[in-house]
């Protein structure tokens, strides 16, 4: 450790850095060039794995000294042995994973918690575009209606109920906007939210 | 072509001789032997910039540069090593060696038996990739070298690097596993079988001992290497550079050469047949089929088995590669991950099926490199 951490280049990093014991063993699903695992290696000193399908990103990986495994989400975790990591993340993926049920049940079952983030879809201003006859586009929700890779956008609401429906319990949540936490209406006012959560004891 | 600006340039072989008897897997004994190699790039002061490429079944230690300006053909991964190349010679030292057993060089069934004073033939024993593990090693004493920077290898090299990290985990620093299998599936062995069938009936085999007779078992060799080449290629690329395409155009109602695969495949089979002994074929084939590092353990568990590994691993499949499929190198990576190692994987969009392995597809390279510079930044200038 040199003692230099970069910043955090999303928001949403410093707060599953603050989440994540020190030494913890993490599993980064979807994991893009690695930086949230870069990041997390080198402030919490964690042992990880990316998953990750792009191939630009294994190499981005690679470079950042990120170990990462190219597969696709979609066809589950079998690779991964039931309850070998401490946390699995899901940063900026649930949104565009097509079988949500499954990938949520298989983080619980390869992770002793699992942390979400997603963008907000009951954020003002995606209410406000939606009331001008609009899709929303936002600095969360980049694309348009045509090429944008979500289909399974929520509000936070909606992924609270899903949790109560699903036995996952629910340990933490933080809302943000701008990189500011946001307690006054989250579900109007954050534009993005970020788990933690564990299997709920049935 | 080669790019004479990033190759190696020039090389020649040299020659390791080793007096200390070597106790095979099959029990037999090999009181002495000799193994050739080439090198590229220089070894450090402290010797920790070594890389060792394992080659596959009809691969040797030529796996860079040429041998002479006019030399028209390059090792045979000249593609990724060599001066500014994903494994650069300007930063590491390079070191290609042909396998106990091969016929380019390194003792093998043709050699002399110096207890004969006949080729070895029939009587050379069976190796393993187990033996060519150990004997890479003795490789490596007599060069200094003490442990690897990597190690890497493709298809039946791959399983030599896979072989080194169980055995000798503390002499690599990196372990590099391209287009490989923990072990061969049944498909796989019958593959083997029919090409080893081809050369044990050719009736110019005469038990293995051919050489004393003036002839080689070439139509069986053939055959053999017309197979293989098969599997190697995917279906894909085979129907985009073949088809049904006719060499006159039209059918001619005969046996004779018509559709262009059929061609390339006999041109292929008959270069190989002039070039390669058939014994080594025979032993290489068997070699993979042996290979199974589950083999000593009760439990035939890949996991137990790379228990010892402290490596970190690459490990690389592509997607169109049927006789070592991805699947296959994901049971490796899986076993890694069971036990907790630094691992990555790559699946590597390519349409060569197994060859892609050797191609200069870019992505690949790009990984290569990438991973590569890794390597580099664990070794002492």
């Amino acid at each position: 450790m040199n003692g230099i951490i970069a910043s955090p280049a999303r928001s949403d990093f410093a707060a599953i850095a603050r989440w994540v014991n020190t030494g913890a063993k993490v599993l980064d699903l979807g994991c893009g060039d690695g930086s949230l695992l870069q990041y997390l290696q080198q402030a919490r000193g964690v042992k990880g794995y990316g998953v990750e399908i792009a191939d630009d990103n294994i190499v981005a990986c690679v470079k950042n000294g990120v170990n990462v495994i190219q597969m696709n989400l979609e066809a589950g975790l079998s690779i991964f042995e039931s309850g070998s990591f401490d946390y699995v993340i899901l940063s900026q993926t649930l949104q565009a994973m097509h079988n949500t049920e499954v990938i949520i049940r298989e983080m619980l079952r390869v992770g002793r918690q699992g942390i979400v983030t997603f963008p907000n879809f009951g954020f003002w201003r995606h209410r406000w575009q939606l009331l001008q006859g609009h899709m929303p586009v936002s600095t969360e929700l980049p694309y348009q209606w045509f090429d944008t890779p979500n289909v399974h956008l929520c509000t936070l609401e909606d992924f609270e109920t899903f949790c109560n429906g699903h036995g996952v319990h629910i340990l933490e949540r933080l809302v943000m906007n701008h990189g500011q936490a946001i307690s006054f209406l989250p579900n109007l006012l954050g534009s993005l939210a970020v788990y933690r959560f564990e299997q709920a004891i049935s | 072509m080669t790019d004479i600006l990033s190759s190696v340039g020039i090389v020649a072989p040299q020659v390791a001789r080793f007096s200390t008897p070597i106790t095979l897997r099959s029990g037999a004994v090999m009181d002495s032997y000799e193994l050739v190699y080439e090198t590229y790039g220089t070894l450090n002061a402290d010797k920790s910039n070594a890389i060792l490429v394992c080659h596959a079944l009809s691969g040797n230690h030529h796996v860079a540069g040429v041998y002479s300006e006019n030399d028209k053909y390059s090792g045979w991964w000249d593609n990724i090593i060599g001066p500014g190349k994903p494994i650069d010679t300007e930063r590491f030292f390079v070191i290609g060696v042909n396998n106990l057993g091969g016929c380019h060089g390194s003792t093998g069934p043709a050699s002399i038996d110096p207890k004969t004073g006949k080729p070895f033939g029939a009587s050379f024993p069976v190796v393993t990739v187990d033996d060519w593990v150990v004997t890479q090693a003795r490789l490596a004493d007599q060069l200094g070298i003490k442990r690897f920077a990597a190690i890497v290898g493709g298809s039946l090299g791959g399983m030599q690097v896979l072989q080194w990290s169980i055995a000798y985990p503390e002499r690599l620093a990196h372990a590099l596993v391209i287009a490989a299998a923990p072990k061969l599936t049944a498909q796989n062995i019958a593959f083997n079988d029919v090409a080893r069938q081809a050369i044990l009936t050719d009736p110019d085999f005469h038990g293995g001992d051919y050489y004393a007779h003036g002839v080689t078992p070439k139509r069986g060799l053939r055959l053999a290497r017309m197979l293989g080449h098969i599997t190697y290629l995917s279906d894909d690329v085979m129907g985009t550079k073949f088809g049904r395409i006719l060499r006159s155009g039209a059918f001619n109602f005969s046996y004779d050469v018509e559709f262009e695969i059929e061609s390339y495949l006999r041109y292929q089979g008959d270069k190989f047949a002039e070039s390669f002994d058939a014994n080594t074929y025979l032993l290489m084939t068997k070699a993979l089929d042996y290979f199974d590092p589950t083999h000593h353990h009760e439990v035939g568990n890949l996991s137990t088995a790379l228990k010892p590994a402290k490596a970190n691993f690459l490990v690389v499949s592509f997607t169109t590669d049927w006789r070592f499929a991805p699947d296959r190198s994901r049971e490796i990576v899986k076993a890694l991950l069971d036990n907790e190692r630094t691992v990555s994987y790559a699946e590597i969009h390519s349409k060569h099926g197994h060859d892609a392995f050797l191609m200069p597809e870019a992505h690949y390279h790009d990984l290569m490199r990438a991973y590569m510079n890794n390597v580099a930044a664990g070794v002492t200038k």
